[in-house]
């Protein structure tokens, strides 16, 4: 078992590449404990990969990633950590209980969680219906239901909210807020920036680096910008790509 | 890899294959109208007798590779894959899982054909029909195992399908379905040796014919068990959590 002071996710020096393209070169970061950590950046710029690398899925090149104070790829981290890709990867010709049935079953926890999570995940009148009958957000809360089981210690969501209306998007963050109250930490990657000020803190990124590190309130006052979108473009301009470094 | 996970992800995929009955009648019948069709061309000769017992090993093998392959291809387009791997699912559980599942199956397929061929098609049996129906399963339990090994290999979606052509046609040409395998060019006959195809369909015909001993079937289910086994073992160290 890990150190429990440690934080939930620290990055040194990482190079990764996405298929043949190197997308990160030389990231560090460091997630905290228990709070909603965005991560924020325009599509493209190494999100994905770094939530892949962080879940023990990416091959890297180099450099360090430790989650909950354990390198990744510890064995015991596969069922402390719950990650839900960008398209939801359920099985579409199970139903959504049949889904969190087999979920549950590998993860080796109580069966009365399928219902706990269904309801945390508003699922309740579909659970009975094939995944792949199911719209694209309901969908994807069959995908995030499923990283829910077993209350995981670290959640990474990547964009958990496209393509859901604004009344369960609120109650999504709602969520993941409780989560974060009762200790669990969340790293949630969203290209949408108002859903960037719902977050604890921010990690503003840009062609595989980090721009800014930053609670949305420190980065309004930093940047003088008046919404994250306006502070997220005040640090691009002060960070110009140079000439040729376009795809470093 | 625990035998909790490995049934879990049997049922699971088991439970795929019902939410889909055309699949399942796809995959149990083929099979048999294909050696029925066989019959059929050969019906004013005696042919089917010589060829019959090959038939009986190739189609059941050709429909588990492809379906197999297909089916964890599309578990690995569809992100589940990745999912799973995250999880703590062992490499074993899954390829096992997954034998399981597609080795029923093949039970029932191969049931079928075998039932057809003695009964309907006239395919004469001089030995145990029993014996007969248990090659023609570790046969289709084969293809299964072929065909996740082939699927593991693969990094994308579309080395998959190259590995069709590579893994099960040559089995298909050096098998003695063409030339018997006594007739072919020295190379060619060690090789055949070695390929696993090679053996369904020499037990297959000895049974047919009883021209061997029991011993020798026994042998050369072991050979084939073997093969099953090698692939299975394979698949699970082959198959990678990490992915570029």
């Amino acid at each position: 078992m890990g150190n429990n002071e440690a934080p939930a996710v620290v990055v040194r020096d990482l190079h990764a590449r996405r298929g043949k393209h190197p997308v990160l070169h030389g990231l560090s970061l460091t997630v905290p404990r228990g709070i909603v950590m965005g991560l924020i950046g325009p599509s493209g710029c190494g999100k994905t990969t770094l939530m892949r690398a962080i879940v023990g899925v990416q091959i890297v090149q180099s450099g360090e990633v430790s989650v909950l104070g354990e390198p990744v790829g510890t064995a015991s981290l596969r069922r402390r950590v719950g990650y839900v890709t960008q398209d939801a990867s359920i099985y579409d010709d199970l139903t959504v209980r049949q889904n969190l049935a087999y979920f549950r079953a590998v993860l080796g926890v109580p069966r009365g969680d399928i219902d706990r999570v269904i309801e945390a995940t508003d699922l309740g009148s579909n659970a009975g219906q094939l995944a792949g009958s199911l719209s694209g957000g309901q969908r994807s809360r069959v995908s995030l239901a499923g990283a829910l089981l077993g209350s995981p210690d670290l959640l990474v969501l990547d964009e958990p909210t496209v393509g859901l209306d604004p009344v369960l998007r609120v109650e999504l963050w709602g969520l993941f807020h409780r989560l974060a109250a009762a200790g669990t930490s969340l790293l949630v990657s969203s290209h949408v920036m108002d859903e960037a000020a719902r977050c604890d803190r921010l990690l503003l990124m840009r062609h595989g680096e980090v721009l800014a590190d930053d609670t949305p309130g420190g980065l309004l006052a930093a940047t003088g910008a008046a919404d994250i979108e306006a502070a997220f473009l005040t640090l691009i301009a002060a960070h110009p790509v140079a000439p040729g470094e376009e795809a470093p | 890899m625990t035998p909790l996970r490995t049934l879990a992800t049997a049922g699971r995929v088991l439970t795929q294959i019902l939410h889909d009955p055309r699949t399942i009648a796809l995959l149990l019948v083929v099979p048999s109208l294909l050696i029925g069709l066989v019959a059929w061309i050969f019906s004013d000769t005696t042919a089917f007798s010589t060829i019959g017992p090959a038939m009986l090993a190739l189609f059941p093998f050709v429909v588990m590779f492809v379906v197999t392959s297909i089916t964890t291809l599309r578990e690995r387009r569809t992100g589940t894959l990745e999912r799973m791997l995250s999880m703590p699912l062992g490499k074993g559980d899954l390829i096992l899982g997954y034998t399981l599942a597609f080795g029923l199956l093949a039970v029932l397929q191969s049931s079928i054909a075998v039932g057809l061929s003695v009964w309907v098609y006239g395919l004469e049996i001089e030995g145990s029909v029993w014996l007969l129906l248990a090659v023609a399963v570790a046969d289709a339990v084969l293809g299964t195992t072929l065909g996740l090994l082939a699927s593991a290999f693969a990094r994308t979606e579309f080395q998959v399908v190259q590995f069709m052509p590579a893994f099960v046609f040559p089995q298909i040409l050096l098998g003695g379905i063409f030339l018997p395998r006594d007739q072919l060019p020295a190379g060619l006959e060690q090789i055949s040796d070695w390929l696993p195809l090679s053996h369904a369909i020499d037990a297959l015909q000895a049974v047919a014919t009883d021209s061997e001993d029991a011993a020798y079937v026994a042998g050369e289910l072991l050979i084939i068990g073997a093969w099953i086994v090698a692939a299975v073992v394979i698949g699970s160290i082959t198959l990678r959590r990490r992915t570029p």
